[in-house]
């Protein structure tokens, strides 16, 4: 069996000759949750437009579970939830109405409705509102139907623009929860500009930058890429750096801004011992050592700002 | 799924106050014409009006109703259609039916059949109405009817017209006032080639294909000029929407 859910090749969008999204080409499996992540106007919205059939794309095509979006959209919506960027929500009708009818629309069967509505609600936190007009509701609770609307109808794919904006950290902890169970069965494909919640939640991460992917890979590179094989070190009394590059081990040392020491080891060894000892022996005052993380930001602007820097790294990846 | 549009659609003229306000106007105001129309009768017909001329209560006071009602549904339908589209467009609603399994027929349809289905309830209130006249009086059903049906495609032409324009802008407002301009042009046309009714400007017009059903004479070349019109409004609104995902 073909587990791919979507597979997007080769997608572009241009807008009035100017690229927003070019050469896109990605695929999810079942189980997945991706995650996209991009500065802003990086053709993040564009993408998911285009994958949701909200969009033609000029060029490339979007399969959804292998039936065309372009040839057969309707096929294709039904696998679908969509929570665009702007939620799309009827103000002037209650909770329940208004999933009602977005269960109507998604073709979930008459007798079910009921049980698809009160299971969204469920699981967004949503019951005690059920009678209460949308427009009345704040901004965190909107958030929440629409992420309600969006899973109605247990679809393959779950595609959310940015799904934690607005909400309460109690309530981004349920929905991250709430993500990564739809993803155990389905598929996700979100995007969002908080990059702990990418390494929390997804799988697989995708960068991109000014609509071209700059990263494309499972969330373990990232981190590996994160982690490193660096140690950050302090000391009172600090030694020249030739000295340090004497251990075994150790295959560079630099001096830091706020007077530490980074030093970077070959992989599959563990200088740290040797490091402590000499430091002992040589009486350099050691205070601190620790492994050094770059942060997730560290990472993303690399990638997004050194574009030469980046392709490299992609290719790695 | 067309019925689950215009579900949506019904449900949501109802939700707000717009809705009934409108049938509670426009019924208020048929009833008073009807009322007035039944009063004149008697002082006109028994006066200066020779007997060979006289007519029946029925046309009396259904051209009287029916007039009435082709007039005021040119300000009504352009109300009420504004929203339909360009509200969705401005609170940014419409990727909520773009991403649900439905063509952009079916939503266009949808929508339509559902503002024709809500002013449906007026022109049957209407019709039920003039029918109390049979209670006193020998009526003739015959008129009342290809009025009823007359009007029904008139407003469902309104109701394209609206709908097309309704997808041309996000402001409800310039929705409203463009097909009502528009509307106005088409009820009129005939009268600015009065001199030479043969004209096929003049043919277009809207008011000049209600006429004959206002008669209570039911045309097939009035009916296919309604049809005809409703369906290239409804055509350009579904090409207008293609023309968003397309170009975005």
């Amino acid at each position: 069996m073909n587990n791919l859910t979507v597979e997007a090749s080769e997608l572009t969008r241009l807008y009035g000759g100017r690229e927003a999204v070019s050469n896109v080409s990605f695929t999810v499996k079942q189980g997945e949750v991706l995650g996209f992540l991009g500065p802003n106007g990086a053709g993040k919205s564009t993408t998911m437009k285009m994958l949701t059939g909200n969009l033609a794309p000029s060029a490339g095509s979007v399969k959804i579970c292998g039936i065309d979006m372009i040839e057969n959209p309707k096929e294709a919506k039904a696998l679908i939830g969509y929570l665009p960027e702007m939620r799309p929500l009827y103000k002037e009708f209650t909770v329940d109405e208004y999933l009602t009818i977005a269960a109507r629309l998604h073709r979930v069967s008459g007798k079910h409705i009921k049980k698809a509505v009160e299971n969204a609600k469920e699981r967004c936190g949503l019951m005690h509102m059920s009678k209460r007009l949308i427009e009345n509701l704040s901004n965190g609770y909107q958030q929440r139907v629409g992420i309600a609307q969006a899973i109605i109808h247990n679809p393959m794919v779950v595609i959310l623009d940015e799904p934690t904006v607005g909400l309460d950290p109690i309530q981004i902890r349920d929905i991250r929860a709430l993500i990564r169970e739809i993803g155990g069965v389905h598929s996700v494909i979100l995007s969002t500009h908080i990059l702990p919640e990418v390494e929390m939640v997804c799988d697989h991460v995708q960068i991109i930058d000014k609509g071209k992917l700059v990263f494309n890979g499972g969330i373990d590179v990232l981190k590996r890429q994160r982690i490193g094989n660096k140690l950050l070190i302090g000391f009172n009394n600090a030694p020249t750096i030739e000295e340090l590059l004497k251990i075994k081990g150790v295959t560079e040392a630099e001096v830091t801004d706020n007077n530490m020491m980074r030093v970077r080891f070959a992989e599959n060894t563990m200088p740290h011992e040797a490091i402590v000892k000499a430091a002992v022996k040589n009486s350099w005052g050691l205070y601190q050592i620790a492994p050094d993380q770059t942060s997730l930001e560290d990472v993303f602007v690399q990638l997004t700002y050194h574009d030469a820097a980046a392709e490299t790294t992609a290719e790695a990846a | 799924m067309i019925l689950n549009i215009v579900r949506k659609e019904l449900k949501s003229v109802f939700a707000s106050p717009m809705g009934w306000i409108i049938l509670a106007l426009l019924m208020f105001a048929f009833g008073t014409y009807y009322l007035n129309g039944v009063n004149d009768y008697f002082e006109v017909m028994s006066g200066a009006i020779r007997p060979a001329e006289r007519y029946g209560v029925t046309q009396f006071v259904g051209q009287n109703v029916y007039g009435l009602a082709s007039f005021i549904m040119l300000f009504a339908v352009p109300l009420l259609s504004m929203r339909l589209i360009s509200e969705e467009r401005r609170s940014q609603t419409l990727p909520f039916l773009f991403s649900a399994p439905l063509s952009l027929t079916e939503i266009v349809l949808g929508k339509f059949i559902g503002l024709v289905a809500f002013l449906s309830i007026l022109i049957v209130y209407i019709a039920l109405m003039l029918f109390t006249l049979n209670i006193w009086t020998d009526m003739d059903f015959g008129y009342i009817l290809a009025n009823s049906f007359g009007l029904f495609l008139l407003v469902a032409s309104f109701a394209a017209l609206g709908l097309y324009f309704s997808s041309l802008t996000s402001q409800p407002v310039v929705a409203a006032i463009l097909s009502f301009i528009a509307l106005f042009a088409l009820m009129i046309l005939d009268r600015f080639f009065a001199g030479d009714p043969s004209n096929t400007m003049a043919k277009l017009s809207l008011m000049r294909h209600f006429q004959s059903f206002a008669g209570g004479l039911i045309d097939t070349a009035d009916i296919a000029y309604f049809v005809l019109f409703i369906i290239t409004f409804l055509t350009l609104t579904i090409r207008r929407l293609d023309a968003d995902r397309l170009r975005g």
